[in-house]
């Protein structure tokens, strides 16, 4: 019986029609996946990315979170008590040296917290400065990016769905925006809005603190950053607005505003995200420089640019205060980048198939 | 065809569009896509629209729904000309679209239950969240699809169910007449089969109008009531589907008739093919006169000189032809 060779009886059984139950076996559909889980999960797998994600992350906690219970502040000169003179033991501190007034409590048995960096040369706690340096250096690369994201997105995707002659004006505007040297009308435009009298309207609100430079930081972002993003977005929406589904929703009766809301953006937000996460470095490197120039914050606020320039006095004996804010920007910057390509890697679907 | 079938719910009147096309740095030429079609579709029926690639037809359904701004032409709807953006945007209540590729038309960030719902969102067409729910089943159901798939996503269907949604889509509105575009032909065979049955069925249920778009022309007859034949931008036949395939009578309709694969490999050998030479002619260089004249075996000097007028040479059988007393 087991040996049967070239038996042409073929079994019945297997040629009965599937029972309902099998049928349903047969159709199982993977459990329902968004474009976004899909996205994230890709992006997990990628280590450097992830990496980046996790230095990204801590940077920014510990920016909001350490002032809170720093005993320190970032304008504290330590020398300087109400009615006794000014203690220059305090300036010039290397890292974990202490001022005489503290070396003595330390004697009397008293526990002081460590100045991690030392100080500046005002007697200020150096490891404090550079936290609000990265504070204020990723505040003005994230709402740098969020001006460029809502003028580009909003200009690019006008220029992009009406087409035609609003396209032709608005792309050429771009194009002269683009042929600007940036960096010269980034000073000019900085230099030229510190003699308006900014200072005075700003004075007494929040905006007081970041002061004029860091403003009209933000103007230049929003007058000549927005080009690229615009143009990137404008090409998106070209290409989107020819899909059958565009003209599917103008079929059922939607206009310009509804397209594009629902149709065109939820389809290139992932141009959207990726250029904005590579849009804050931009932002970053140029406060940095621009505070190195002297035409970014105001003091004693101080940023990473800002510290790394005034470093430049003291570089020969104390190097250290230079690489330490030229370190964190480039620590940040390269998080950001790296954090960008991983983002593109995962949510371009024109690189994944 | 019922008695009810008489009144006309579409009459198109001599629609021209035309698309200006760029040659050269400031010269444009219109491209006559569409070039004075005149038809009515009646009440109920189901009209075919058959031709070759690039001979207008997909313009005629997207211009006749006023998706293209028409060059010319008029577009009567139930007696009333659709002209301003008001009656447009009720015309679109009434009159809806069924598109070509069911990959490309189908938005891929959206649900299919916020697929189907959207012309119900644009027009608002409920009171509730409850009731928008209730209709979007209701829908699916209507075209065998499964209520359970309504919160996934477009891209985990496979075709024949992509089409059901988008026709899903376009019954959302309860509509009276929609516009077919090739609903069939991105899907394999058997999958038509079960689609085309389904616009029978809708339609049966639902008192549906087509105009059915399509080049395949065992299709369009298995559906249709009547048949009208385009060429170039212009309509040259236009009758009932028995008539035209048992009796066309302009040459082009001819050619392309003899083209019909049969089935039946004996009928297919006693049955011979009218070749056609030569390619289809630009658009944007369209012959004179009469357009298929390049290509037509009856051709004379009169095809060259005049356009041939859409006359009803007998009853209910309409045919652009000079000549087409005489070759028949």
């Amino acid at each position: 019986m087991a040996n049967k060779y070239f038996n042409m009886q073929l079994d019945v059984d297997a040629f009965l029609p599937a029972s309902a139950e099998e049928k349903a076996y047969m159709v199982q559909m993977r459990p329902s996946t968004t474009f976004f889980r899909d996205g994230v999960k890709r992006f997990v797998k990628n280590k450097i990315a992830l990496i980046s994600l996790i230095i990204i992350a801590l940077i920014v906690v510990s920016c909001i979170v350490i002032p809170f219970f720093w005993p320190y502040s970032y304008d504290e000169m330590l020398g300087v008590k109400l009615g006794r003179p000014v203690d220059s033991s305090y300036n010039n501190l290397a890292p974990f040296e202490y001022g005489e007034t503290e070396q003595e409590r330390i004697a009397a048995g008293e526990k002081i917290f460590p100045h991690l960096f030392g100080t500046d040369s005002q007697g200020r706690d150096y490891f404090i400065r550079i936290v609000y340096g990265a504070r204020i250096s990723l505040a003005v690369g994230f709402f740098a990016s969020i001006i460029v994201l809502i003028i580009g997105m909003t200009v690019g995707a006008i220029s992009g769905y009406c087409g035609g002659k609003v396209d032709l004006v608005i792309m050429r505007i771009v194009d002269i925006i683009y042929s600007l040297p940036d960096m010269l009308l980034i000073i000019l435009l900085a230099s030229a809005l510190k003699q308006t009298k900014l200072d005075q309207i700003i004075q007494g609100t929040v905006l007081e603190k970041i002061g004029a430079n860091i403003i009209s930081l933000f103007v230049v972002f929003g007058v000549l950053y927005w080009v690229s993003m615009s143009r990137l977005i404008r090409g998106q929406i070209l290409s989107l607005r020819e899909q059958e589904y565009v003209l599917a929703a103008q079929a059922a009766g939607a206009r310009g505003k509804w397209i594009i809301m629902k149709h065109l953006m939820p389809n290139c937000i992932s141009v959207v995200i990726i250029s904005t996460a590579l849009q804050i470095p931009n932002a970053i490197f140029t406060e940095s420089y621009l505070s190195f120039l002297g035409l970014g914050v105001n003091a004693p606020m101080p940023s990473l640019g800002s510290l790394a320039s005034d470093a430049l006095n003291g570089i020969s004996s104390y190097p250290y205060r230079l690489i330490i804010p030229a370190v964190v920007i480039s620590l940040i910057v390269l998080s950001l980048n790296l954090l960008g390509d991983g983002l593109r890697d995962a949510f371009d679907p024109k690189l994944n198939g | 065809m019922s008695e009810m079938t008489r009144k006309p719910l579409v009459e198109v009147k001599d629609l021209k569009k035309y698309f200006d096309i760029n040659v050269g740095m400031f010269k444009t030429l219109p491209l006559k896509a569409v070039d004075g079609v005149s038809f009515d579709i009646y009440r109920g029926e189901t009209v075919g629209l058959v031709g070759e690639s690039g001979c207008g037809k997909t313009t005629v359904g997207r211009t006749l729904l006023h998706l293209y701004t028409p060059t010319s032409g008029q577009i009567i709807y139930d007696g009333k000309e659709i002209k301003t953006s008001a009656d447009i945007h009720e015309f679109r209540k009434k009159a809806t679209m069924v598109f070509q590729d069911p990959y490309s038309s189908l938005n891929p960030r959206m649900t299919v239950s916020d697929i189907i719902a959207e012309p119900l969102d644009i027009h608002k067409m409920y009171s509730s969240p409850e009731e928008r729910r209730q209709k979007v089943l209701e829908l699916m159901e209507h075209v065998g699809l499964n209520s359970e798939h309504a919160s996934r996503y477009a891209h985990e269907f496979s075709g024949g169910q992509r089409q059901r949604i988008g026709i899903a889509r376009s019954l959302a509105v309860n509509p009276e007449f929609i516009v077919c575009d090739e609903p069939v032909s991105a899907l394999d065979v058997s999958i038509q089969a079960q689609v085309i049955n389904m616009f029978g069925e809708l339609q049966d249920k639902l008192g549906l109008t087509y105009l059915f778009i399509a080049h395949d022309l065992l299709v369009v007859r298995h559906i249709s009531s009547r048949i009208a034949v385009m060429y170039l931008g212009k309509m040259v036949e236009l009758t009932s589907a028995a008539e035209i395939y048992e009796r066309p009578l302009h040459p082009y309709s001819k050619a392309l008739m003899s083209a019909v694969p049969m089935p039946d490999p004996k009928i297919a050998r006693e049955s011979h093919r009218i070749p056609l030479s030569g390619d289809i002619p630009s658009p944007l260089h369209a012959p004179s006169g009469c357009p298929f004249r390049t290509r037509c075996a009856y051709a004379c000097e009169r095809c060259a000189m005049e356009v041939p007028e859409f006359r009803e040479i007998e009853k209910d059988h309409f045919v652009a032809c000079h000549r087409v007393e005489e070759i028949n």
